[in-house]
């Protein structure tokens, strides 16, 4: 969808890090995607490493890590984990879910030198 | 220059940067930027608002201020070689858990805390290009006739839709994206400053004609409003599943068309419930004006929750 904002937006917290803890360069990153984030990785790792050129992530090797989607559903109202956003409710088939976790994107620690 | 209280010309509400003029007429709690150093201790007894003054020596950075992540070190107590020598650079780990969109999320927190200053509705109308979003805001602007309202109009290129709107009478800003998918919170904040909202507005943000990417930005609405014309296909809001579980209300657009294209508007609200069961529907033609009326009153409704 929009992977290279998104790399954009690690950018500026990589920057923002980079001041406040007084660190050169990114060695590795481990990010976190909800698997209802809607985030292409192929999409996300190719602007990574278009984006970082010239900050201190350039070149870090870049690791994601799956977060699990849940969603709750109407008609027998468990929180119920799904593999695709579009599956049914693997306890009693209804097909009426509502997501309530799993639209996660986030930096979860980046390894510094 | 603040014509107030005589300082700089932008402050920070809630991360945001907003002109100051702006922030003194909402009476918005503010932070002045960094760069400006003026004495301290000085009161607003006339305004009666509260503010701190970042002075040049104090840490703090206004797109830093409300950043989620806080980032703890973890220096790793044996290096590489099993050693830990002091003042020598090793690696270390630093926890971020910090949101992609965390700067995004902090600007619209900003946009949000203006709206509610105003007592304002802010709507983000999102569709597909082509479903009638603009002639919908047409038609709705005549039949709110006397209610203070402005729109954001967001496309890629051209002025065209500003225009359309602006020869209805009300205010429009033209946002355009260049290369860009979506509206982000901080061309909504410029957006906004620049059309000066009166108290109890109706805000009409009218996004880039895009199922995917608008869905992952918060603008500060209040509530995002996703419109599918029934010329588009019963299965679109299967294929865009983000875009109609963010929605708060789903508008199923040119229902006159709907016996001329074999379209089954249950189908429609059938899929719309799949991928978001909570999801209120109103069946409209923008065109002819059937079912107007139910979102005229689901917005004065929504305008309402404010007061």
């Amino acid at each position: 969808m929009h992977e290279m904002s998104l790399c954009e937006g690690i950018r500026g917290i990589v920057e923002d890090q980079a001041r406040r803890h007084g660190f050169s360069r990114v060695t590795r990153m481990r990010l976190e995607i909800g698997r209802f984030a809607g985030v292409e990785k192929a999409a996300l790792s190719f602007a990574f490493d278009v984006v970082m050129r010239g900050s201190p992530a350039e070149g870090a090797a870049l690791e994601m890590i799956d977060l699990p989607g849940r969603a709750m559903c109407f008609d027998c109202a468990e929180q119920v984990e799904l593999d695709d956003r579009l599956s049914p409710c693997p306890l009693c088939g209804g097909g009426r879910l509502m997501p309530e976790t799993g639209d996660e994107m986030r930096i979860r620690d980046m390894e510094v030198i | 220059m603040c014509g107030i209280c005589g300082c700089g010309s932008t402050v920070t509400v809630d991360g945001r940067e907003i002109s100051h003029d702006e922030a003194h007429r909402l009476r918005l709690a503010h932070e002045h930027a960094q760069d400006q150093r003026h004495g301290h201790g000085h009161s607003h007894a006339a305004n009666g608002h509260a503010h701190d003054h970042g002075s040049g020596d104090h840490h703090h950075h206004h797109h830093h201020d409300h950043a989620p992540g806080h980032g703890h070190h973890h220096d790793y107590g044996a290096g590489a070689a099993g050693l830990s020598v002091p003042g020598l650079t090793q690696q270390r780990l630093i926890e971020v858990e910090t949101s992609l969109l965390a700067r995004n999320d902090g600007l619209a927190a900003g946009n949000r805390r203006v709206l509610s200053a105003l007592r304002a509705f802010a709507v983000n109308l999102v569709s597909s290009p082509g479903s009638g979003k603009t002639t919908l805001l047409c038609r709705t602007i005549s039949m709110l006739e006397g209610q203070p309202l402005a729109v954001i109009e967001g496309d890629q290129q051209t002025e065209n839709d500003a225009d359309r709107i602006r020869a209805t009478g009300a205010r429009a800003v033209q946002v355009n994206t260049g290369k860009g998918c979506h509206l982000d919170a901080q061309m909504v904040g410029g957006a906004m400053d620049a059309l000066r909202l009166e108290p109890a507005s109706l805000l009409f943000i009218e996004n880039v004609g895009n199922l995917v990417c608008p869905a992952a930005f918060d603008l500060g609405e209040d509530a995002k409003v996703a419109i599918l014309s029934v010329t588009e296909g019963e299965d679109k809001p299967l294929k865009y599943p983000d875009m109609f579980t963010a929605a708060r209300l789903a508008i199923l657009n040119k229902i006159d068309l709907a016996p001329h294209c074999d379209a089954d508007p249950e189908v429609y609200e059938a899929n719309l419930r799949r991928v978001n069961p909570g999801i209120d529907i109103l069946r409209l033609s923008a065109r002819t004006g059937e079912g107007m009326q139910a979102w005229i009153d689901w917005l004065r409704a929504g305008l309402a929750t404010k007061a």
